[in-house]
């Protein structure tokens, strides 16, 4: 008898805590968010999760969306492209999300983006900068970062202002890495510049001497570099002990340049950087006041000032699926999806506003944001041909 | 030439390194019989105590090498009284599995407390490089070096000259006779994991400031160790040297003259070659241990 009552007040306890769960669930919009915070990239991960909270709190201090609060469901995918499918499958079937953010490289998106046609749930991707994220007919892709594409259109009118005559390139072994050497190899190509070598490294590599020796072996004058910060960190400091007496520019948008100050220190002196978002001078930014504020709170947070140029990619993407959900006035996946195609915002670092790329019937959505070149200065940071 | 002078300094201080991972490994498993899956993990407790006792606590750098070695001793000492010791007479596959899960309770740990930031660590040596000729290395690296081979010939010369080498050659040789002689088997089971544990986190401290110190850096480190262990046999100590060397000479020139994009790809692919020819090692036939 006693048994009895004891399964009894189990299955009650658990009924009501299901229910509990139940009725959680529905007094909060959830987004789903995939981001690597542990393994090889786990910085920046972590820095656009930041970002993505302050935007959360910030929409929720003023009411939510409608008076319904908005609730971030961050996941770790462990630099990981496999598990970057089980984080998207789990914040899909288990937290029901209707619309996700993520997944930072552009391996682990391209390998969330089945998953996203299974289950026909929109993804907004802030980071990855693959060209075949938004051009291999995926209609639930909703891109604000730039596609390498985009940054080497945006760098092409400096190429002669930098006397690039002849280009190495070191880049990581992936998608972003190689697509990245692509079209930048193309560009300065037809700018007239010839290309030496171009080599490759592992994402997890520690050890790139025998890549960087061989780049010495070239008479290039410029090596084009695309990895992120924690590699990078690791390549300056090797080329520094090489010698390698090379004009150093890096892609992508993932380079911390104060992290590399302050890790690689003398190593990064001289070097330039493709980014995205210059928080050193919150007055370039199209909406100064909001960058202003937004790097305020990002520090009262506790956060590293290096990371804001990760950061303002999760604020910014947080604030477009809000925008999103607010248009659509429900939280259901295809009416976010609609609502994404006319969602106008002004971000951290230009307008959001999705206009179409791929294959006709199925395409992905793609912002236009701005490209900064930046210099490291003799540890400071300086906007760079402007 | 330039170029290749470059790759073979590159591959001789990489090599050192490889070889301290591995003789660790190797001891461990000739004497113990013991599949030390926590090795990589030692590596970058090795690491975290380098930037614990330099970057927080402010400790003078090459003291705080020592301290990285001395815990991690303490760290594998610990490991084999708590877990090993019970085990011993278990078969290998258990043994195993308990070596796995204490893996991942390590690196778990590890990333609990330090989170999945890289963190780096500040060498007083200087930034410059030493530059001979066309020849170009860091001061971190050479240092590095040295310290790998004086701990690496410190192993030898422990094994070769002390009562306690003696003992561990003798277990290993044979172990039921070894104890009727009168060996204190489970004394040279924990000096012997204990030894292993510390050259690995002296390896994980010394490669901390070359490069970053992350809770997952003892993944590749520990998956070279156990390539070059296999390179040299099974418990074999210069064939773990050789090895180390061996290993990184095939990934220097093999991203030299190849191609980068299968630089890991290149060791592993001459250990498939090791295991079709010569299944016990390159160096079986030399004496094991020492």
């Amino acid at each position: 008898m006693a048994q009895t009552w004891m399964k009894a007040a189990l299955i009650a306890a658990g009924v009501s805590l299901a229910i509990g769960g139940a009725l959680e669930a529905a007094n909060t919009i959830k987004i789903g968010v995939n981001q690597p915070l542990t393994g090889a990239v786990a910085a920046s991960g972590n820095f656009v999760a930041n970002g993505a909270k302050i935007a959360a709190d910030e929409i929720n201090a003023k009411g939510g969306i409608g008076g319904t609060r908005i609730e971030l469901v961050i996941e770790d995918n462990k630099s990981n492209p496999t598990e970057a499918v089980a984080v998207a499958e789990k914040l899909i079937v288990r937290d029901k999300v209707p619309v996700m953010m993520g997944a930072w490289s552009s391996t682990y998106t391209l390998a969330v983006m089945p998953k996203l046609m299974e289950y026909k749930i929109p993804m907004l991707v802030e980071t990855s900068s693959s060209d075949k994220i938004t051009t291999s007919g995926n209609p639930y892709v909703f891109r604000i970062s730039p596609t390498s594409g985009m940054e080497a259109a945006a760098f092409a009118d400096k190429v002669g202002r930098l006397k690039i005559r002849k280009a190495d390139f070191l880049v990581v072994n992936n998608d972003w890495g190689k697509g990245a050497a692509d079209v930048f190899q193309k560009m300065l190509k037809d700018k007239g510049v010839v290309i030496g070598v171009v080599e490759t490294m592992d994402a997890a590599a520690q050890d790139l001497n025998a890549q960087l020796s061989k780049i010495k072996g070239s008479d290039a004058d410029t090596l084009f570099i695309t990895t992120a910060v924690e590699q990078l960190t690791l390549a300056l400091k090797q080329i520094y002990a090489l010698r390698l007496k090379r004009q150093i520019i890096t892609t992508g948008g993932s380079q911390n340049p104060d992290q590399l100050i302050e890790q690689a220190g003398a190593a990064a002196n001289g070097t330039l950087h493709l980014t995205t978002f210059a928080p050193w001078f919150p007055g370039v930014s199209p909406n100064p006041e909001a960058t202003k504020a937004f790097i305020a709170e990002w520090v009262k947070r506790g956060n590293k000032f290096a990371g804001l140029t990760e950061g303002f990619r999760g604020y910014d993407g947080i604030r477009t699926i809000a925008a999103a959900i607010a248009k659509a006035g429900k939280a259901e996946p295809e009416a976010i999806r609609t609502a994404l195609w006319n969602t106008q915002l002004t971000g951290l670092n230009g307008k959001i506003a999705f206009t179409k790329a791929g294959p006709k019937g199925k395409e992905s959505g793609q912002s236009i944001p701005d490209v900064y070149l930046i210099k490291i200065d003799n540890g400071k940071v300086a906007l760079h041909l402007r | 030439m330039d170029q290749l002078s470059q790759h073979i300094v590159n591959a001789l201080m990489l090599g050192g390194t490889y070889a301290l991972l591995g003789i660790g490994l190797t001891l461990i498993f000739g004497i113990m019989r013991v599949v030390n899956f926590t090795h990589g993990e030692l590596y970058s407790f090795g690491g975290y105590m380098i930037f614990l006792f330099t970057s927080v606590l402010g400790l003078n750098f090459y003291a705080a090498l020592i301290v990285a070695l001395v815990l991690g001793i303490l760290l594998g000492a610990v490991i084999e009284l708590v877990l090993l010791r019970r085990l011993r007479g278990a078969d290998i596959d258990t043994t195993m599995l308990v070596m796995i899960g204490c893996w991942m309770v390590l690196q778990n740990t590890e990333q609990m407390i330090w989170g999945g930031v890289a963190k780096a660590v500040v060498s007083p040596l200087p930034e410059e490089p030493l530059v001979l000729g066309s020849v170009s290395v860091a001061w971190l690296r050479v240092f590095v070096f040295v310290v790998a081979a004086l701990l690496i010939l410190a192993t030898y010369a422990l094994i070769h000259w002390t009562k306690l080498g003696k003992a561990m050659r003798a277990t290993f040789q044979d172990r039921d006779t070894a104890s009727l002689m009168g060996v204190n088997i489970n004394a040279i089971n924990t000096a012997t994991f204990a030894l292993g544990s510390g050259l690995a986190s002296a390896a994980g401290a010394l490669l901390g400031p070359v490069y970053l110190v992350t809770p997952t850096m003892g993944n590749l480190a520990a998956l070279k160790a156990f390539a070059i262990v296999i390179l040299g046999g099974l418990g074999n100590i210069q064939g773990a040297t050789v090895g180390g060397f061996i290993l990184a000479f095939a990934e220097e020139m093999g991203a030299g003259y190849i191609s980068s994009g299968y630089r890991d790809a290149m060791g592993f692919l001459m250990i498939i070659v090791v295991l079709l020819f010569k299944p016990t090692g390159l160096f079986a036939r030399a004496e094991r241990i020492g």
